[in-house]
């Protein structure tokens, strides 16, 4: 039994990628014989993605980083550099890869009854599970070239996915934006890739953050910098690349808005990666201020965020902009970690710079937040519609009577997101406010400021949905079918758990992936040569 | 200088593809656009990997011991190839969605969201 636990773990960077990825194809093939077989299929395929993730989370937190090598351990082969690819899952890697999973999960728990009364649901469930294999896959790789054919995957089952309702030509319309913003932002990722492959001829993260140190930022080494930022920042929806955030969360599927959350963080993931680990020997350097850049962008992102959702008439396009301004915490925080750790010592420790650590476990935990509270608002305007039909908020109303739970988890939703005690949003914003006062007073006000106005607007989409007078073509309206239910009280659940305990999860989970993030030393370390 | 017509022959690609995406209003011009800026990195991926008078980099047919070019931004462009190909059927799988509700591939005749 030992034995079979052991060959598991050790294959399972392997078998996270490659069990959603096998059964995204056997999915066509069950649905033939039976539809329901299908839908249970898939939870259980998921399922036991989780329970990969979670092994590997054990080991990983408790052991260090692993890695996982596809092709040839030995360094050459005849006096050459080996062809491989490299997984390498550190405490960063894996705390994005239990986000990613804990999304699919209750994506797919959510679809099996929100997704009944649809067709081509085949296709639907072999998109939902190649878009977890893409995420799953870009958290997991320790291989540029690797990390862009994850991307491509994750925005091509996505744009199908968000243009699922092909009958509303605005759901195709917000699948062929985001289409063409991802290919886009994706080839210039490639081309990026090729400018530090051209001089360094590597494509393992580790090998190339290597030679950038040693070589010193050359030229070459900045363009691709600036090209590896943008075209991330376009995909991880910063301001103000962020106009296709709205569109691909509001007109999607809610369990498929729900997913796009982590996809859109498995980019900013990407972003923090290279930023931190590929350029990290150099971004210490005084005269490099990406540090600076990512807080503007981050404050544009909340501030453009905030007073678009105010102004919509939209559940979920509503939602949408309010996803945007929280991604905007997410890169303040760790932007003021990095300016803070730029300009600090060279050795990071928690006692040399402690409000750097404490910037950026905000923001790594402010991603896991962000998820759920994001997450729990989008399951919610899903059940609303499944209800009734209904996305504009000037017609909703009154909707209290009839569903009492969903108006409970919309309320926890919504004092989680506007950052209230005791839910998890307060946990990681009062990290945010406390470690960006001390970099600059002001950032914290407009972090604050967005806050009191999420709060605001949310209130309202209360006001205009649940509460109210009950309207005559409601009066019919229903509570959602049960497994929806169990979806939305699993994260509420999470969300109620985080607020309560915050120190747990962040000593636990956060500061090992704050960890790994400032010390990019630990992540070349195991570097074993070869491409 | 020969050896830098590539190169230019890259940017040439990627400035026309950028310029079809953000300046034409037809949705097909705008795909069209997509794939040309996509060659243009394809090419600059291939042009990394070619020495000057190099054969194709396969062991067993070079038993003289010449000169090869570096297989791997092959391997890597064939793999953005077959991406890419996926990319274009679904792009154009959605333009013809489009096309067939509003009966027009002109931007401005297709309704955007209100904000």
């Amino acid at each position: 039994m030992s034995a079979i636990m052991d060959m598991l773990l050790a294959h399972a960077p392997a078998l996270i990628i490659a069990v959603p990825l096998l059964g995204a194809f056997l999915t066509p093939l069950i649905s033939r014989v039976s539809e329901k077989g299908r839908n249970i299929f898939a939870i259980l395929i998921v399922g036991i993605t989780a329970l990969f993730v979670f092994l590997l989370a054990s080991d990983v937190l408790a052991n260090g980083t692993v890695t996982y090598v596809f092709g040839s351990t030995a360094e050459t082969v005849r006096q050459s550099t080996v062809i491989r690819i490299l997984f390498e899952v550190d405490a960063l890697s894996i705390f994005m890869a239990i986000i990613g999973v804990i999304l699919s999960f209750v994506a797919v728990f959510y679809s099996y009854a929100f997704m009944k009364e649809n067709t081509g649901l085949d296709k639907y469930y072999t998109l939902l599970l190649l878009m977890t294999t893409g995420m799953l896959g870009m958290m997991l790789t320790g291989d540029l070239f690797n990390f862009f054919v994850f991307l491509e995957i994750t925005s091509i089952a996505s744009a199908a996915l968000v243009a699922f309702w092909t009958n509303k030509v605005k759901a195709v319309e917000a699948g062929f934006k985001y289409i063409v913003i991802s290919t886009i932002g994706a080839l210039f990722f490639l081309f990026a890739i090729a400018l530090l492959y051209g001089q360094y001829d590597a494509l393992n993260m580790a090998k190339i953050a290597q030679s950038i140190g040693l070589s010193g930022f050359t030229f070459l080494d900045k363009i691709a910098l600036v090209i590896f930022i943008a075209a991330l920042a376009m995909k991880g929806g910063l301001a103000p690349m962020h106009m296709w955030i709205p569109d691909a969360y509001g007109r999607a599927p809610a369990s498929i808005s729900l997913l796009l959350v982590g996809a859109t963080q498995a980019s900013l993931y990407g972003l923090f990666r290279i930023v931190f680990t590929v350029y990290g020997d150099v971004l210490t350097l005084p005269s490099v201020s990406v540090g600076w850049i990512l807080v503007l962008l981050g404050l544009v992102t909340m501030l453009v965020g905030v007073i678009m959702a105010i102004i919509q008439t939209d559940f979920k396009r509503l939602i949408g902009y309010a996803a945007v301004a929280e991604l905007g915490y997410m890169a303040l925080a760790v932007g003021t970690g990095l300016t803070i750790v730029a300009t600090a010592d060279p050795m990071i420790t928690l006692e040399s710079a402690p409000f750097a650590m404490k910037a950026i476990n905000g923001g790594l935990f402010h991603i896991i937040n962000d998820a759920l509270d994001v997450g729990l608002l989008f399951l919610v305007a899903g059940a609303v519609y499944y209800a009734t039909k209904e996305t504009s908020l000037n017609k909703l109303g009154g909707l209290a009577r009839n569903m009492k739970y969903t108006t409970v988890f919309f309320i926890i939703g919504l004092l989680a997101v506007a950052g209230l005690p005791p839910f998890n949003g307060f946990a990681s914003k009062l990290l945010i406010y406390e470690s960006t006062y001390q970099l600059n007073p002001i950032l914290a006000i407009v972090a604050i400021l967005s806050s009191i106005l999420l709060l605001a607007i949310f209130v309202k989409v209360l006001h205009a949905v649940f509460l109210g007078p009950s309207l005559p073509q409601y009066k019919q309206v229903r509570e959602v079918p049960k497994s929806m239910l169990v979806a939305m009280a699993v994260i509420a659940g999470l969300i109620i758990v985080f607020g309560l305990f915050p120190q747990v999860i962040v000593t636990q989970l956060i500061e090992p992936a704050a960890n790994a993030l400032v010390n990019n030393g630990a992540y070349l370390q195991w570097l074993t040569g070869g491409l | 200088m020969i050896a830098n017509i590539p190169y230019l022959a890259v940017a040439g690609m990627i400035i026309i593809g950028l310029y079809t995406i953000l300046f034409k209003k037809n949705l097909i011009k705008i795909v069209i656009g997509i794939t040309i800026l996509e060659s243009g990195v394809n090419l600059f991926l291939i042009t990394l990997g070619y020495r000057m008078g190099s054969i194709a980099p396969i062991f067993t047919g070079n038993t003289d011991g010449a000169l090869m070019s570096y297989p791997v931004p092959q391997a890597l462009t064939l793999t953005s190839i077959v991406i890419g190909v996926a990319v274009l059927a679904l792009m154009l799988s959605l333009v013809i969605h489009i096309y067939r509700h509003h009966g027009s591939l002109h931007v401005s005749k297709i309704g955007g969201e209100d904000q």
